[in-house]
């Protein structure tokens, strides 16, 4: 129920949200990105690339619809065996796992975080110009 | 009293402001799986409002699901160059609906100061 502690949603919280849930999903694309090519010694030790879920929420008030970050998954590809004898993680078959991040997958995914954020403030920023105006109608 | 002071101007200035509330979650929305993006039909919702309904049930009468040009796989129907123009459309609406209520109110002060 709205209240003094709990108050409708306002266009200036939907952005916030949207602008955090976009912020979590570059998040973990730089995180996959910084961790591509990294080894480990076993398949399930290997770094698995991070993915951002998001899901809508209403808010019964004002009827808007914000963002929230469902949840962040490890995607399910499989770590790329590589014969490298010489590595010092290498197992007995001298091999090692590299981390399947694939690197255009995470710059489109960086892209399009950005592209999104940006409309959002320009949104925000309409909106809060018209605020102002309409407050200061004489 | 604020109706016939503001005539149809009030009603459009609270629609204008619903629908921005609505283009707005469509753009916080533009990568949520299976979100649906809607719209408020102004024309409907301002006949509505005129026609003696609250403000909230004219917007829900005249909030329509957008049908997109291209369907996504998941299931998201956000385009944005449909929203940035549906919004920026309904900013300068907005604009311009405040801009006759400024005109108006100007008018009513200056008869009330018999200048």
């Amino acid at each position: 129920m709205p209240g003094p502690l709990n108050p409708p949603m306002t266009m200036f919280q939907l952005g916030h949200r949207a602008m955090s849930a976009q912020l979590v999903r570059m998040n973990a694309a730089a995180s996959n990105l910084a961790n591509a090519g990294s080894v480990a010694a076993t398949e399930g030790e290997a770094y698995r690339p991070l993915r951002a879920v998001f899901a809508e929420q209403l808010d019964r008030v004002t009827g808007m619809r914000s963002v929230r970050v469902d949840a962040i998954q490890r995607s399910d590809v499989a770590p790329v065996k590589q014969h490298q004898p010489g590595h010092p993680l290498a197992d007995e078959n001298g091999d090692v796992w590299v981390s399947p991040v694939d690197e255009n997958e995470e710059m489109v995914e960086m892209l399009e975080a950005s592209r999104q954020y940006r409309n959002m403030v320009e949104a925000m920023s309409t909106a809060k110009q018209l605020m102002l105006e309409t407050m200061r109608m004489k | 009293m604020s109706n016939s002071l503001f005539g149809v101007h009030g009603a459009a200035l609270q629609i204008r402001g619903e629908r921005m509330g609505v283009l707005t979650s469509n753009i916080a929305n533009a990568a949520t799986p299976g979100y649906k993006a809607r719209d408020i039909d102004f024309a409907a919702a301002l006949q509505a409002k005129l026609g003696g309904a609250s403000e909230g049930r004219a917007v829900e009468t005249a909030t329509r699901y957008r049908v997109p040009l291209m369907s996504s796989l998941d299931g998201n129907t956000v385009e944005m160059a449909t929203e940035q123009a549906a919004f920026a459309e309904n900013a300068v609406a907005y604009s311009a609906t405040l801009e006759f209520l400024q005109g108006r109110v100007e008018k009513v002060t200056r008869a009330l100061r018999g200048e």
